[in-house]
Parts: C-alpha cells; sequence; structure tokens
C-alpha cells in the first residue's frame, strides 16, 4: 500500500463539497465578498487568513446560514443552500466566544443540537458521551460554563458543534481566546479530532502560524477576493503577490525592473550602479517590467568576507540586531539606504557571536531563495 | 487609596437620614395609643387592629392587588416583546413611532395619560372599573418593562441565538430556550418594577377608576386629604414593612449568587 | 407571521391606548364645553359622513387656548411650576451630589449597601413618602415641636400649606432620582485623575473643580432632567403639602377636570403642559445620546 499525498484540489475527477461561484455580498454599499469563486474538498482542513474586515467571517456566516449571499450561489455537496435556513444545513459553527449556554450544564449544551433531531434518549446519551470522551471533558459533564476554565469551555464548544456530525464544521477564530502556549498545543488537538472524524473543517483566523499548523490549504484574503490559495509550504515559498509574502511571515521586498536572462531566469535591476540580483523564475515578464524579488530574512547568509560563488551577494553595514533567543536578526543597510533583513540561527552562545552593530557584513543568498513577483 | 473623609461620612449620615428619619418616625406613630398623631400617649397596636376591622380599605387593597397582578403580568408579556422588536426587529414601517410609543410615558406627566385614557374610555363607552385600571396601568408598565428588558438584550450575546439556530433550532425555540432563561431576571425585575408602579399609582387610577372600583392609593389620597390619621400610619407600616423585607432579602439573594458565581469562577481556572 | 404578530400586538395596544387617547385630548381642546354628556362639542356626527365630519371640523377653534392665556390663573400656575420644578431640581442637586460623591468615596465592601439604601425608598409608595411629612411638618406637627423644645422658635414655623413644603416634598421624593446617575458618573472616575491633578499643583479642592465636577457632568445633567421632568406635572405633592398656598398645573389639571368639570379647558392645559415639557425631554434624550456615544 502506499502512502498517497491527501490532494483532493489536484484531482479533476474529485466533486468538491462546498463551491462557492461568483458569489458577492454586499452590506449597503460595502462590498464584504466581492464576486468569488472557490472550491473546498471533503475532509479538508481548510484556513480562511486575512485581516480583519477582509471577508472571512461573511464568508463562513454565508456558509451557516446567517448570511446570505446578494448573487451568486453556494453549493454544498451539489445542492443550493440559498434559502436553506441555518437550523436545516448539515452544517455547524463553532463560535469565537463559544456561545455556551450560560444555563445549561456541559452536558446539556453538548445534548442541545441532539435534541432538536429527534433523536431518542438512549442515541442521545450515548453520542454525549463519545464526544464527551472525544475532547478528554468526562469529568466535567455536570458543571456549568463559568465552572469550568477556558481552555475547557473551547472543548465543550468543540464537542457541542461535532455532536451533531455535520458534514461540515465552522471555526471562527477557535483559539482567539486561549494563551498562547495553550493555543499550539490545541492546534494539535484539533488536527487530531479532525483526522478521527474525518469531517471537513473551514477555520477564520487572522493568525498566520495557526493557519500554517492546522490547515491542509490556506486562502489569503484581502478586501472581499481570495487573492492566493494554496498548501502551508507554497503559500509560504512561492507567495503569489507582495500582499501575500508580506502578510505570511518576515520577508524583504525589493523593487526593480526584470530582464529575461537565459530559459527561466531573470535579472532584477534594482539600483543605479548596483549589480543586479539573480533569480529563477517560471513567470513570464517582459525586458524593463516593474517586478519585485522577495526573500526570507532566513533565507539570507550573513558573512565578514565576500562568499565565493555567491550568486548573489551585496556589502552593509549593520545598522540593528534584535536578539530573540533562538535566532538573531540583523538589519544591514544596503547602498541606497534600504535596509535588509536578515536571520541567523543561534547554534553558539551569545558572547561568541561574531558581528556587531557597526560592521561591514556581506549578504548572500541563492538563485532560489528570492521569488520573483509581479505585483 | 480612595479618600473616605469626615466630610463624606457626614454628608451620607446626613443624607440618609434625611431619607429614612421621616419614614422611621412615621412608624413609630403607628404604634401611637392616642388618635392624636402628634401626641406620644404610649404604645399601643390598637391601630392595627381597627385598620384589620376597616371593609372598605382591605377591599380597597383587594382590587389594588388583583389590578397589580393583572396588569404587571400583561405588561410583562407586552413589554418584553416590544423590546425584542425594538432590539432585534431590525427595520419595520413606523418604527420610529413606536419607539417613540414606548419611551413618551416615561416622561409624560400622569395627570395627562390619565386623563387622555380617560376620554378614550368615556368616548368609546367602556364602563369604568377594574377593567380599564388594568388597561391603563398595562399601558405605561409595560414602557418601563421594555426598557428593563431592551437594555438587558442590548447586552445580550447574539451569538447564543446564532449557536442554537445553528444547532437546529427554529427562530421560536431559539428564543423559548435559549434567550429567555437567560434574560429571566432583567424580564423578573420588569415584573416587580410593574407591580410596584401598579401598586403606587393614584392619578391614573383616579382617573380610570369607576366608583365600582376604588384602589388602596385612591383611598388613602382621601383620607389623608384631610389630615394625618393614624390608621394610615398602620397602613404606611405594614407597606415599608412588606417593600423592606422585599427588597432586602432579593438583594441578599443577588448578593450571594453573584458570590457564588465569583467563587466558582476562580475554582474554574484553578482547575 | 410571527414576526408580524411580535410587532403588531404591542404596537397596536400603544396606537390604541397611548396615541389614540392623545389625539383625543387634543381634539377635545378644540371644542367647547357644553352641559350635555359628554360635556362637550361638537360630536362627529358619524350618521352624516363625510359632511357631518366636515362640519365637525369647522367647529373646532382654538378658544380655550385663548381662554388660557387671558386668564391669569393658567399663567401664574405654568410659571409657577416651571419655578418650583427649577428651584427643587437644583435644590435636589445641592443635597443629592454630596451623597453620591461620598457613596463612590465610600470602600467598596458599603457601596452595595449604600446603594441598596438609596433605592429602598424607590420601592416603597410615593404617597405613603409624601404623607409621612405630613406629621412632621404642620403647626403642631413634630419639627415645630422639636424647635420649640430646644428653644431656637417661640413661634411654631408655617411651613405646610406653603411652596416650602413642596420644596421639602420633591427633594425628599425624588432625591434617588438624583442621587443614582450622578453616582454611576462618580464610580466610573478614575482616581488617578485626582491624584494626578495634585501631582500637577492643583489644591484638592480646584481638583474636584476642575476635573471631579466636569466628569461627573452627565450624571448631573441626567439627574436633574429625571427630577425636573415629573416635578414639573407633579400633582399629589402639591395638593398633600402646599395646599391652597401653591399653585401648580398638575394641580390645576385635575381641578378643572374633577370639580369644574370642564374637560375642554382640562385638555387645553394638558396640550400646553406637554408643549412646555417637549424642550427639555428632547435635551434630555440628546444628553443621554451623547453619554451613549462617548461609552462606546
Amino acid at each position: 500500500m502506499t502512502q498517497t499525498v491527501f490532494a483532493p484540489w489536484e484531482e479533476p475527477r474529485e466533486k468538491p463539497l462546498i463551491q462557492f461561484k461568483n458569489v458577492t455580498k454586499r452590506f449597503g454599499s460595502f462590498t464584504a465578498i466581492d464576486n468569488l469563486t472557490q472550491d473546498i474538498y471533503e475532509r479538508e482542513f481548510f484556513a480562511l487568513l486575512g485581516p480583519s474586515g477582509c471577508g472571512k467571517t461573511t464568508m463562513m456566516r454565508m456558509l451557516a446560514g446567517f448570511e446570505e449571499p446578494t448573487t451568486g450561489q453556494i453549493l454544498l455537496a451539489g445542492q443550493d443552500m440559498a434559502k436553506v435556513p441555518p437550523n436545516e444545513r448539515a452544517v455547524n459553527m463553532m463560535f469565537q466566544s463559544y456561545a455556551l449556554f450560560p444555563h445549561l450544564s456541559v452536558w446539556d449544551n453538548i445534548a442541545f443540537g441532539l435534541k432538536r433531531m429527534n433523536m431518542p434518549k438512549g442515541e442521545i446519551e450515548a453520542r454525549v458521551d463519545e464526544m464527551l470522551r472525544l475532547t478528554r471533558l468526562e469529568r466535567f459533564a455536570k458543571r456549568k460554563p463559568h465552572q469550568i476554565s477556558g481552555g475547557q469551555r473551547q472543548r465543550v464548544a468543540l464537542a457541542r458543534s461535532l455532536a451533531r456530525a455535520p458534514k461540515l464544521l465552522l471555526l471562527d477564530e477557535p483559539l482567539g481566546a486561549l494563551d498562547k502556549k495553550l493555543r499550539q498545543d490545541t492546534q494539535f488537538e484539533l488536527m487530531d479530532i479532525q483526522e478521527k472524524t474525518g469531517t471537513t473543517f473551514v477555520i477564520v483566523t487572522h493568525d498566520q502560524e495557526e493557519a500554517m499548523t492546522v490547515a491542509s490549504r490556506v486562502a489569503v484574503m484581502d478586501e472581499g477576493k481570495i487573492i492566493q490559495v494554496a498548501t502551508p509550504d507554497k503559500i509560504y515559498e512561492e507567495p503569489n503577490s507582495r500582499y501575500v509574502a508580506d502578510f505570511i511571515g518576515d520577508v524583504n521586498i525589493i523593487e526593480g525592473t526584470a530582464k529575461k536572462v537565459g530559459e527561466d531566469g531573470y535579472d532584477i535591476t534594482w539600483a543605479e550602479g548596483q549589480e543586479p540580483f539573480h533569480a529563477k523564475s517560471n513567470l513570464e515578464m517582459s525586458d524593463g517590467q516593474k517586478a519585485y524579488i522577495a526573500i526570507r530574512p532566513e533565507k539570507i547568509a550573513v558573512s565578514m568576507d565576500k562568499p565565493d560563488g555567491a550568486y548573489n551577494s551585496i556589502k552593509g553595514k549593520i545598522v540593528d540586531i534584535a536578539y530573540l533567543g533562538n535566532i538573531s536578526t540583523y538589519h544591514v543597510e544596503i547602498p541606497g539606504g534600504k535596509t535588509i533583513k536578515a536571520q541567523t540561527a543561534n547554534t553558539r552562545r551569545l558572547s561568541r557571536r561574531s558581528f556587531t552593530w557597526e560592521d561591514d557584513v556581506w549578504l548572500s543568498w541563492t538563485l532560489t531563495a528570492g521569488s520573483v513577483l509581479e505585483q | 487609596m480612595r479618600r473616605f473623609s469626615w466630610f463624606n461620612a457626614t454628608s451620607l449620615t446626613l443624607g440618609f437620614v434625611f431619607l429614612y428619619l421621616p419614614m422611621v418616625i412615621l412608624v413609630i406613630y403607628s404604634f401611637n395609643a392616642s388618635k392624636l398623631v402628634t401626641v406620644w400617649a404610649g404604645f399601643s397596636t390598637r391601630w392595627y387592629g381597627e385598620l384589620m376591622q376597616n371593609e372598605a380599605f382591605l377591599d380597597a387593597a383587594w382590587v389594588t392587588l388583583q389590578v397589580a397582578v393583572s396588569s404587571s403580568t400583561i405588561a410583562t408579556v407586552l413589554g418584553t416583546m416590544a423590546a425584542y422588536v425594538l432590539v432585534r426587529g431590525g427595520r419595520f414601517l413606523g418604527r420610529t413611532l413606536f419607539s417613540g410609543m414606548i419611551y413618551a410615558p416615561l416622561v409624560m406627566p400622569e395627570v395627562i395619560t390619565g386623563l387622555s385614557l380617560l376620554l378614550l374610555f368615556i368616548g368609546i363607552g367602556l364602563d369604568r372599573g377594574i377593567f380599564t385600571i388594568v388597561l391603563a396601568h398595562t399601558t405605561f408598565s409595560m414602557c418601563y418593562v421594555s426598557v428593563v428588558v431592551s437594555s438587558r438584550l442590548v447586552s445580550f450575546d447574539k451569538s447564543l441565538e446564532e449557536a442554537a439556530r445553528d444547532l437546529g433550532c427554529t427562530p421560536m425555540q431559539s428564543f423559548w430556550l435559549v434567550t429567555l432563561p437567560i434574560i429571566a431576571p432583567a424580564v423578573l425585575s420588569g415584573w416587580l418594577l410593574a407591580f410596584t408602579l401598579s401598586l403606587d399609582d393614584l392619578v391614573i387610577a383616579s382617573f380610570t377608576a369607576g366608583p365600582s372600583a376604588t384602589t388602596l392609593p385612591i383611598k388613602i389620597f382621601s383620607a389623608v386629604r384631610l389630615g394625618v390619621s393614624p390608621e394610615i400610619n398602620a397602613l404606611s407600616t405594614i407597606m415599608i414593612a412588606i417593600v423592606t423585607v422585599g427588597v432586602i432579602s432579593a438583594s441578599l439573594v443577588s448578593k450571594r449568587s453573584v458570590a457564588r458565581q465569583q467563587r466558582e469562577e476562580l475554582e474554574a481556572v484553578k482547575s | 407571521m410571527r414576526r408580524f404578530l411580535l410587532i403588531f400586538t404591542p404596537y397596536v395596544w400603544l396606537l390604541a391606548l397611548f396615541l389614540v387617547p392623545f389625539l383625543i385630548v387634543l381634539k377635545i381642546s378644540l371644542s367647547d364645553t357644553a352641559l350635555a354628556i359628554p360635556p362637550y362639542l361638537p360630536v362627529i356626527e358619524w350618521s352624516e359622513g363625510w359632511q357631518g365630519f366636515k362640519d365637525f371640523l369647522s367647529q373646532l377653534d382654538f378658544e380655550n387656548f385663548t381662554w388660557l392665556s387671558q386668564d391669569d390663573l393658567y399663567w401664574k400656575a405654568y410659571l409657577s411650576s416651571l419655578k418650583i420644578a427649577a428651584l427643587s431640581t437644583l435644590l435636589t442637586l445641592l443635597v443629592g451630589y454630596p451623597i453620591a460623591y461620598g457613596m463612590a468615596q465610600a470602600p467598596d465592601e458599603w457601596r452595595p449597601t449604600l446603594m441598596m439604601l438609596v433605592i429602598l425608598p424607590f420601592w416603597t409608595s410615593f404617597l405613603i413618602r409624601v404623607y409621612s411629612w405630613m406629621g412632621i411638618l404642620g403647626n403642631e406637627g413634630l419639627l415645630n415641636q422639636f424647635l420649640l423644645w430646644t428653644g431656637v422658635i417661640s413661634e411654631p414655623l408655617h411651613i405646610m400649606n406653603t411652596p416650602t413644603a413642596v420644596y421639602i416634598g420633591i427633594v425628599y421624593t425624588y432625591l434617588p432620582f438624583m442621587i443614582l446617575p450622578i453616582y454611576a458618573a462618580l464610580e466610573k472616575l478614575d482616581s488617578s485623575l485626582l491624584e494626578a491633578a495634585e501631582d500637577l499643583g492643583c489644591s484638592r479642592l480646584s481638583a474636584f473643580w476642575l476635573v471631579t465636577i466636569p466628569l461627573s457632568k452627565n450624571g448631573i445633567i441626567a439627574g436633574s432632567f429625571l427630577v425636573f421632568i415629573p416635578a414639573l406635572g407633579e400633582f399629589v405633592i402639591p395638593s398633600l403639602l402646599g395646599g391652597s398656598g401653591t399653585l401648580m398645573i398638575g394641580k390645576v389639571l385635575w381641578e378643572e377636570f374633577f370639580s369644574n368639570r370642564d374637560w375642554p379647558v382640562a385638555s387645553a392645559v394638558a396640550v400646553v403642559l406637554l408643549l412646555i415639557l417637549i424642550i427639555p425631554i428632547i435635551l434630555f434624550q440628546r444628553n443621554e445620546q451623547k453619554a451613549r456615544e462617548a461609552d462606546q
């Protein structure tokens, strides 16, 4: 048996679970979602990532049935959802505030949705117990929401929304209220539960680390549009625009003009009298076209002497050093006044560090380290 | 650091003496043996005994109670509906008029409310009695209820209702199973407010009551117009006692439940 | 359908029992007194249809309002109501502010109790609270007995059945309405602001004037309107404590209606009172609106 990579979006015969077809949503004169088309497949962990007001929450609320598209269609398993009210959708949502019913115990909160399904009592009990086990909440079944901690509340909210075994689970900033340590543990727990139950998850978040950790695909949104949809590593390594490159992680962006060199290479001229930067790219650009080169700080090497045989190298002066424990970020001023960030892992102790303020250093990177961007 | 000085202590003491002394004197003099209300002639419960014999007062008290219970109950239902419409109803034709009619009775002088309702009842030929007082009291107290309930609804986390819908509730079910249980304390205090307002009201009841129905405030008013009477002192004492016991026990209960909730939340964080 | 019923029920109730009655008052204020049942003219003759309605309209006039403006009694009553309401609002503020201030400065554990002590009278019958002063303020009342006994005065003071008694009654009964909004404003006040003011060179008194008072302004305004508006139309206090010596419009309306049975004039009095009240009500609503916006 061969292990296949989970990538239904690359399988033309695979039918998507959710289809957004030219969906536009306006609130008065404000356009929250702008002519958006997107497929989401079964068993995916799909992340909607973007700053507040980018439309990610609106997309989620349209899936849940709290908002209707102004124009366009949303299909769930091939069926148009336009006139289906929230209570009749095989979709459940985990709310950002958790929205646990304060007057009901943990047990009754989880059973709430099941009781609306005309399920026999015995089955409800069995299902609630199963959910309590899944989320390790057995001990707290009788407590009220205010009698448990924030992390436990988050798990109750998850159990409650999973109890009805929805085809699609929506998570609205599910970990936003937890502190950092708990958030990281919970991210893995979420992935675990998603895998165990085989439910399709759509998560809304503004935390790029969270999206990268949990998601099978990440959609980066801005002003009601999806800018790029790809797996986390692609989003990071091959952003399609300055917006995406800048939104995910730290990046140096250098503006210049492109000139084709050979089959798949470009020279980017970025300043008069300086040697152009070289990079590989599959983009088709005409000579003299405006282009950008985006390089992650950790892909830039710092050295005292000019490295031999490096494709790109430039001399600069260290103006600032941010020591973060495991890594250090050097801010290096290059000719023309621009500052470039370069990161090195601190594998040695601080006292033996080789660079300090005002040092002249060389920055260098490979042909494939930087991404060439048109916009 | 708060600065609680002798000045604060003095103003609080004088303030509360001013607020409570008249009522304390009233209570003390209700146990006065003398018929002359300003001369102390020894302790006696004579006036309480006479009050219990006074059919007219007892009848009026019974009418008042009937009016208060029924008007405050109807007002609570209507006021809660109105609050829900105001906070969650979205837009509809005449929304501004509606909210205006909710707030106007709160500032309307009672003489005007009473007069206008009386003219209506006469205009449509409705015989005045308990029924008309109930209609009148319901109208103004539903506005108070709706203000109390809507201020609770404004701070109500809307995602709770959405969660209920998401978990399979119809809009009706989500109101009964989630919204109402959570706003119940506000609805209850709305009811209590409506009840007290109805119990207290003199002016509107005077306009809308017919000869067949006299409420306690009307009875008290016509008695005290002629001057201070020991029987009224006794009656006032009973009413003050009921309110005092009610308010103090209500505040103790709510204080306890708040303290318990805080303790449990603290324990939850520790666990 | 359910949504319709939800809106419809309270809406129709208020239309029928609040708006329509008020329109009737307006209509009767334009009618004439008559010795009939009902005691005013004209009455719409529905049997005559449209013509009847037109006849009815043509008979309405502003005679009652002209009457109000010519008769001294009404002028004086409106003016004296305004004066009494304004002055007693000021007095209530002077009495209420120190109490609210003391409550806000009191130790945390006292405050719920103090709060309850302020609210308790509010639940107690209004009528009884006014009545409780009758035994105190009378010529042989406890206050005079006490003052005579201490020798401060040699002749009993005449307070009962004078405007003074009305002022005392209004201050007493409406005091909680003044204390609560001011306390709410003062309680939010961060005490480090006062420390900052003193640190920057204010004396305690000037810190109070320059920081505390301006920051409790919304509470003062709200409390003042909450006293002024109901005091203007007050009936019980002037009729129990004011006697024939005080003229207030609520009392005039009552007597016009019950004693003189002059419904059209009573209605006209009500309409004018409402016109006077509209200004403070709108100002009050604006203040509340501003306070809400400032909170957000």
